[in-house]
């Protein structure tokens, strides 16, 4: 049984509020950068490079990681870091949650109830479109700089123009995509 | 290391509630953006109305540190790239956060999402320099502003003349009286 949207709306503010006041708005799709980077760098080692004219102490020869004084890849040199740290905690967190209300069936799984009733109940065609949702997802939350957590959440908390930019982007394709591809409530 | 176990701390109550609001399933999601049921909705607009409230609140009365604020820039690409994510959240029912807790929560479809979004975020280090060049990342509506004018910092104002705390304190109020005031579902299917 999940939390109601008032007891779970309080619970999460009251976590977005405690990232402020303790350290920073909560942020979650870079991380998804610095572990490509962790991996690229494990495979050629001169993907992040120490460099003293650097702001941050380290370069890389990919603009991206290079970018804002190297801030992105002195993450990926050091790993242990806040916002690293904190995605990790994030995974580990709903994996606990999850098993301690009992963890969730086999079938749901795979896919999501609406999902089955509208598209199908072949397991292929789910992982095919989740994975190319995540391309296309990751994509575009590095372009706007941020995701559901960083510019909706944590961005219209703290009335940021570029947080309602991004929400409008969000729902505009979000919910007619939605309302032409599940036109049938599970 | 105080960082680090604030991070801990931090994290794992982040991952723990998204699960227990139901954000970890996609059929959540999905039925939030098909507008037959608006759980989720309700939920993330009464969270950001109960944190504006909180964080301005703690910044007029001192107990926040206006310097933890992080303001995003606004540029054109923040559009596109949210459009994009709606798109992708629509069909999956994932974003970044709630991919990667759902696929914790043993979720096999999150776990293909999650190995995509690696690849589109890698995409995306490959062709920044493309992006950079099309324009979409120059700073529109003065950058890295918000609504009105926070003391403390040197983000612009969007609306020159209004006090940043108080209308970020008002919105607040506003978010959560929409949380309220919306169904439980605007379309039966």
């Amino acid at each position: 049984m999940i939390l109601s949207w008032k007891t779970g709306g309080v619970l999460l503010g009251i976590v977005f509020f405690a990232a402020v006041l303790l350290v920073k708005p909560i942020g979650v799709s870079t991380q998804f950068v610095i572990f490509d980077g962790i991996l690229w760098d494990a495979v050629s080692p001169d993907v992040v490079v120490t460099s003293e004219t650097a702001k941050s102490g380290y370069a890389s020869p990919n603009a991206y990681l290079n970018k804002s004084g190297g801030s992105y890849a002195k993450n990926v040199a050091n790993p242990l870091n806040y916002s690293f740290v904190f995605v990790i905690a994030m995974i580990v967190g709903a994996g606990v949650s999850a098993f301690l209300r009992g963890g969730v069936p086999a079938e749901e799984r795979q896919m999501p109830a609406v999902w089955r009733e509208n598209v199908g109940g072949e397991p292929w065609k789910r992982y095919l479109g989740a994975f190319l949702a995540g391309v296309v997802v990751l994509y575009g939350a590095r372009l706007a700089g941020g995701c559901t957590s960083g510019h909706m959440m944590s961005g219209m908390m703290q009335t940021a123009v570029s947080g309602y930019i991004f929400t409008a982007g969000a729902f505009a394709a979000g919910i007619p995509i939605a309302l032409f591809m599940f036109r049938k409530r599970s | 290391m105080t960082t680090l176990i604030l991070a801990i701390v931090l994290g794992a109550a982040f991952g723990t509630v998204l699960d227990r609001v139901g954000a970890t399933n996609p059929g959540y999601i999905i039925r939030m953006l098909n507008l037959t049921d608006l759980h989720l909705m309700k939920t993330i607009l009464l969270a950001i109305g109960i944190g504006s409230l909180l964080m301005f609140g703690g910044l007029l009365s001192g107990i926040v540190n206006v310097g933890h604020l992080s303001v995003k820039g606004a540029y054109a690409g923040v559009f596109v790239g949210g459009l994009l994510l709606g798109g992708g959240f629509a069909i999956s029912g994932f974003c970044p956060g709630t991919g990667l807790t759902a696929a914790a929560t043993g979720r096999k479809d999150a776990m293909f999402f999650v190995v995509g979004g690696l690849v589109g975020a890698a995409a995306y280090m490959g062709s920044y320099a493309w992006v950079e060049s099309t324009g979409l990342l120059e700073s529109i509506a003065g950058g890295k502003s918000t609504l009105g004018q926070i003391a403390g910092t040197d983000y612009p104002a969007f609306f020159g003349s209004l006090p940043g705390e108080i209308t970020g304190i008002v919105l607040g109020i506003v978010f959560i009286a929409i949380a309220a005031v919306l169904p439980m579902r605007i379309l039966n299917r």
